[in-house]
């Protein structure tokens, strides 16, 4: 009697689980311009409150660089519309991967898609700039909190492995008024598929051609050494509890963990600071490619080791990544929309965030792209 | 009437149970076709290079077969006499009161989520390895001439060792409840009767009692191998997951074939770096069965084999 | 040779003379012996010690109602995570509880036929297999597969795969421990095969049914790797069972390798909560099979 019992409330239990009851939503602002004047269609942009046919709840996953921002996104977009959109960092790689494998709904990567990974998708992809961001090299040396001097060969000789102590004259040379001990070097780098390591590995292959021959750059690489920690989220932890690490994380995560960060000599030959300012300053002079149809030009995507005498060598873009068409209409209403607040509304949250807002060409590049997503042929986003 | 239900019944019970071999099965031909390609590109070079380079498409798990034997090398090199050790004090010479509760709080080991052995690792473990255990190896054991290599390099904390260590921590309850249900099980005429030859208590232990119930010891040993071999979260968040250096050294941030599925899985973004990875999967699942099906037997086996009149 | 053992005056006179050193020797291994039980009960101490201190801090109101804050900002809590874990649980023990009675059922009470013995064989194998290869099993099947995304039904079918042989093992144990004579007296009284398990066998085993059911929950809900593939993790409060969904391990692992410090203290919370829960747990059955011995 009293299984029958057990087995009938388990039995009421999954099926009141399996009829996905909607979770209590967020209290949403009513929907304002609603007045006679204007007919602001409620699914359009810009976002402005609910639109009734757009799904409620969204899958994205990918970059870790991004995802302080992405979730203050979708925390605001949440309050905004009362559509829930997870987003789980698990890196560039992982987020390429399950958009290709069709497993969530939209990604998210720092670095473009190689020919193999556009090839492996079907029907297509748009990459969405969403705002730049500074990596920078973080490093772990007990009584030294002053920000070192790292010329381009000294980052790639740790890297290498061929600079081994921080006392080396190639590091020590250019930081006459820091006394760096004669500490053992740990490289710390992304164990995990990572846009980040991509645009670092990037930046590395185009300062030392040793590093190119040797390791080459993608979002994973075989590594000459060092220790793996997972997301941005991991190295961090790794270099702040590892007195002698080096490794590279995006800005905000430098600065949140109050572990110091260091200056590279850019292009100019002069040692920037990784300020906002200087990060923006790499997009100048910058025209997006066509953002959906990267095959072949990859290269042009990239903004690491700018000209500009005050730009910070190791900026970059991050992207999400959408599909061409999407076959359910509410699904892609949702993204663009989130989309669209991130690339305008959004961009008010960058600094705070220690990320760089897009330069307004390249908001101008993300609309377009945004315009151009269909579902089943037709436009999403209405005119 | 009631013989058709009866059936039914019969028949009910018997579909749901065929399912777990069922699974069983769909399990090894889900994997072995998701590892095909990787299989059939390099066949048994897989297993004897370490390069692992996704951008080249170049994969051998060498490495990561190298690291899982090394931590559950350690792990049962640290654990056994510890929790063999303990099942002995237990059985044989803790005072009698005592013997049930402490054998219980050790086994509540095992209840401890894996996740939770992590956080612990992480935050508590592996600032003392690297802080004191791993220097103090180095500068003691790391000096002895052939030894030492196993203690070379710098102690970052994240490593091999640690991942043994874990590991250790994580088996012992498994050893020390086998151990001592092996012990009880060795009936109490080989004690009495060593001791009627005027044996001490431990000479009996040892001379009597251990060499009847070693092959039940060892099969738990066997059951703790199969256990590091399998565990996947707390290892991965110590272990270092970088290196693919086999040189020897124990300070070196390694990686276990679990911890590489466990990091790459999600994002291995080409089918050859995806079925390489899966083939990493098949690898366990064939060690799993060898191991669990070796370990099963010999604890079995030692067990039934007590004689009549034995007080279990 | 016994007899020469205990034969007079030359094995006496040894003994006198060995005796110390014997003696000595023994309370040397005595003395080891006593330092490994001491080292087991410190581990354990040590780690739930840990687990308490750290965890504690955590624990609020905010934490178990609300849901987690934007990386990095202070506050917020796991409380997508709890439901998650619970209704994980639910579906999961739904599917796996009744496929491991029936299957022990089968081997114990079915012996003669063909198939109990491959039966019994696989839950003990499955039971042996790194939690991450059922992962990746169940990702190909259902994530990839069947459903075509990560969602909360995958990592359901994920733990139930896990919790099978649990289930199947100790109940097995416990039918078998149910006398032949009642089984016996019932066919003898013209009670159909299937009348004699559900109205004799299981309810004199039930308190090791209740046991096994409520372990494999326990197991379950401590499990992370095969739910990073299934699950993915949500933090959102949601119980569709077609979404992602989160879990306290999966919030623990998330949070655990983050270098944020107000995440670690909630990672030690959560980690004192599932700890505590198990415990609890453990500590009902253990008052509950002691009511049933008979």
């Amino acid at each position: 009697m009293k299984k029958a019992l057990i087995a009938l409330i388990l039995v009421f239990a999954t099926l009141l689980a399996a009829c996905g009851g909607s979770p209590p939503a967020a209290t949403s602002n009513p929907t304002t311009g609603a007045t006679a004047a204007t007919t602001a269609d409620p699914c359009g942009v810009p976002v402005k409150g609910r639109c009734p046919t757009e799904s409620t709840a969204l899958t994205g996953a990918g970059a870790t660089f991004p995802a302080p921002i992405y979730t203050k996104w979708v925390d605001e977009y949440n309050k905004l519309t009362s559509v829930q959109i997870n987003y789980q960092a698990v890196g560039s790689g992982g987020g390429i991967k399950s958009f290709t494998d069709k497993t969530v709904d939209f990604g998210a990567s720092d670095v473009p898609l190689t020919d193999a990974q556009i090839d492996a998708i079907g029907g297509g992809l748009y990459m969405v700039p969403t705002v730049m961001g500074a990596v920078v090299p973080t490093y772990n040396i007990p009584n030294v909190t002053a920000s070192l001097k790292f010329t381009p060969d000294a980052l790639a000789g740790m890297f290498l492995g061929t600079i081994t102590r921080w006392s080396d004259p190639k590091i020590a040379g250019e930081n006459a008024g820091v006394t760096l001990p004669d500490m053992a070097i740990t490289t710390v780098h992304r164990s995990d598929g990572s846009g980040t390591t991509g645009v670092f590995t990037d930046y590395l292959s185009k300062i030392s051609a040793d590093w190119k021959t040797k390791v080459g750059s993608a979002t994973s690489v075989n590594w000459p050494g060092g220790v793996g920690g997972s997301g941005n989220a991991g190295v961090a932890g790794a270099v702040k509890s590892t007195p002698g690490a080096v490794g590279y994380v995006e800005l905000i995560y430098a600065i949140q963990n109050k572990i110091s960060y260091g200056v590279v000599k850019n292009a100019a030959g002069k040692y920037v600071e990784a300020s906002l300012d200087a990060t923006t300053k790499a997009a100048d002079g910058f025209t997006m490619p066509d953002l959906g149809n990267l095959r072949g030009q990859q290269a042009k995507i990239s903004i690491t080791n700018a000209a500009n005498a005050d730009a910070w060598p190791i900026s970059t873009f991050t992207f999400l990544i959408v599909a061409k068409d999407y076959s359910e209409k509410g699904k892609a209403q949702a993204i663009l929309r989130f989309a669209w607040y991130g690339t305008h509304d959004g961009q008010s949250f960058t600094k705070d965030l220690g990320y760089a807002p897009l330069p307004s060409g390249v908001v101008t590049s993300a609309e377009a792209v945004l315009r151009a997503v269909t579902s089943g042929g037709f436009p999403v986003l209405p005119k | 009437m009631t013989r058709t239900f009866d059936r039914a019944f019969a028949t009910g019970v018997a579909a749901l149970a065929l399912l777990v071999p069922l699974t069983l099965a769909a399990i090894a031909v889900l994997l072995v076709i998701a590892a095909w390609r990787s299989l059939t590109t390099f066949g048994l070079s897989y297993f004897t290079t370490t390069v692992w380079d996704p951008v080249h498409f170049v994969f051998g798990a060498a490495a990561y077969v190298y690291g899982t034997v090394v931590t559950t090398v350690v792990a049962v090199a640290l654990a056994t006499p510890i929790a063999v050790g303990a099942a002995i004090y237990l059985t044989e010479f803790a005072p009698r009161a005592v013997r049930a509760p402490v054998a219980f709080t050790i086994e509540l080991l095992a209840y401890i989520p894996s996740i939770v052995y992590g956080l612990w690792a992480i935050f508590v473990m592996v600032p003392v390895m690297r802080g004191v255990v791993e220097p103090g190896l180095q500068a003691t054991l790391g000096q002895v001439p052939v030894i030492g290599r196993l203690f070379s390099g710098t102690p970052i904390g994240l490593d091999l060792l640690s991942g043994g260590v874990i590991l250790a921590i994580m088996i012992l309850p498994i050893l020390m409840a086998v151990s001592r249900e092996v012990l009880l099980a060795v009936p109490p005429t080989q004690r009495e009767a060593m001791i009627g030859l005027g044996a001490t208590r431990w000479e009996a232990v040892s001379r009597a009692v251990l060499p009847y119930a070693r092959p039940g010891i060892i099969g738990g040993a066997v059951l703790g191998v199969a256990r590091a071999f399998g565990e996947t979260m707390a290892v991965t968040m110590v272990v270092g997951n970088s290196s693919r250096d086999i040189s020897g050294s124990l300070f070196i941030p390694g990686y276990t074939m679990a911890s590489a599925i466990a990091n790459q899985f999600v994002e291995a973004d080409s089918e050859l770096y995806f079925s390489a990875i899966v083939e990493i999967a098949v690898v366990l699942l064939l060690v799993g069965i060898v191991v669990n099906g070796v370990a099963r037997v010999l604890i079995r086996r030692s067990i039934a084999d007590r004689p009549a009149g034995a007080v279990v | 040779m016994a007899l020469a053992a205990i034969a007079p005056s030359s094995a006496i006179l040894a003994r006198h003379r060995v005796r110390p050193r014997r003696r000595v020797a023994e309370g040397v291994v005595i003395g080891l012996l006593s330092l490994a039980t001491l080292v087991g009960v410190a581990l354990l101490v040590t780690i739930l010690g840990y687990v308490v201190v750290r965890g504690l801090p955590a624990i609020d109101l905010a934490f178990f109602t609300e849901r987690p804050k934007p990386f990095g900002e202070v506050g917020g809590g796991i409380a997508p995570s709890l439901i998650g874990t619970v209704l994980l649980a639910v579906v999961s023990g739904a599917i796996a509880i009744p496929i491991g009675i029936a299957s022990a059922i089968f081997v114990v009470e079915y012996r003669s036929g063909r198939f109990a013995g491959p039966v019994r064989f696989a839950a003990e194998l499955i039971a042996g297999l790194p939690s991450i290869v059922i992962g990746v099993f169940v990702w190909t099947l259902l994530v990839r597969g069947v459903v075509g995304h990560y969602a909360a039904i995958a990592g359901a079918v994920a733990l139930a795969v896990i919790m099978v042989p649990i289930v199947a093992r100790t109940v097995e144990e416990v039918l078998r421990l149910v006398p032949h004579s009642l089984r016996e007296a019932a066919l003898a009284l013209g009670a159909p095969r299937w009348k004699v398990i559900m109205s004799i066998v299981l309810p004199t085993a039930r308190a090791g049914v209740i046991t096994a059911a409520v372990l494999a929950l326990a197991r379950s809900a401590g499990e992370t790797a095969p739910l990073l593939l299934t699950a993915l993790g949500n933090d959102f409060f949601s119980t569709d069972l077609l979404r992602p969904i989160g879990a306290l391990p999966l919030q623990i692992y998330r949070y655990a390798i983050s270098p944020y410090d107000d995440w670690h203290t909630k990672a030690w919370g959560a980690s004192l909560v599932l700890v505590v829960v198990i415990g609890a747990v453990g500590m009902l059955l253990r008052v509950v099979a002691r009511q049933r011995v008979r």
